[in-house]
């Protein structure tokens, strides 16, 4: 695994890498993908606390992780988000679909 | 005189080649004194040109993105090419959640970006011969 989980009960945090791109994107949701299924992961946080850029392609791994696990009445949610992962939230209109936790 | 400056990349359409496009683009606009933002919104739009690039304009990763970055005075503008595929439809390809990839988990959220972190984004392209992005965005505005 590039990318570092915790996970307790039903719950699995992802540690968002520091650049999340398209080159990054893969990986992260091949683990993140098999975490979940391996262990019936209910509810998934995203933590943004090391992570200082994202584009597009990371909009897609959480959007697609919010479907698959939307279909099995899971939850996903994402914290500590700075005011640039804030921006990209806005501007994808990811805040209306996802939790954001507060700090 | 107003400065001006310009610099050239061409390299691999290879995933990897992502980050370095939008660093090279970061590094070479450092002396223009732009704000963290700035930078950040360039390096995302860059970042979203070249992805299109590698992943729509390619099926060979060695086949070339050509990469410009233009400063005069206070305007930055850059432009992405490749010589692949070109879009059939761009005024489609450029609407939001529009993707011909959705197995990839794409977004379709690319020109979006583009558009919401640049003040100008053109798009060109011709089905066969390739596409070209011009981006512009003036700093301090």
């Amino acid at each position: 695994m590039q990318n570092y989980y915790e996970r307790e009960d039903g719950s699995l945090t992802v540690f968002m890498p520091k650049e999340i791109d398209h080159h990054q994107a893969n990986q992260l949701r091949m683990e993140t993908d098999l975490l979940i299924e391996t262990y019936h992961v209910r509810h998934l946080v995203f933590d943004f606390s090391k992570t200082e850029f994202m584009d597009s392609s990371g909009i897609g791994v959480i959007i697609g992780r919010c479907k698959n696990l939307g279909y099995q009445g899971g939850q996903v949610s994402a914290k500590n988000l700075n005011e640039r992962i804030q921006k990209i939230f806005l501007v994808s209109g990811l805040q209306k679909i996802i939790k954001i936790e507060e700090k | 005189m107003q400065n001006r400056n310009e610099m050239k990349l061409e390299f691999d359409a290879r995933s990897i080649n992502e980050g370095f496009a939008r660093m090279a683009v970061a590094a070479f606009i450092t002396g223009e004194n732009p704000t963290l933002d700035e930078i950040s919104d360039i390096k995302t739009a860059v970042s979203e040109a070249v992805t299109n690039a590698i992943i729509h304009g390619y099926d060979n990763p060695e086949q070339k993105v050509m990469l410009t970055c233009r400063i005069e005075g206070k305007k930055i503008e850059i432009i992405v090419e490749d010589k692949g595929k070109g879009i059939a439809d761009v005024k489609m390809a450029m609407e939001p959640f529009y993707t011909t990839k959705p197995e990839l988990e794409r977004s379709g959220m690319g020109f979006a970006f583009m558009e919401a972190f640049m003040d100008e984004v053109q798009v060109t392209s011709t089905v066969g011969e390739g596409t070209r992005v011009v981006m512009q965005k003036k700093l301090g505005a």
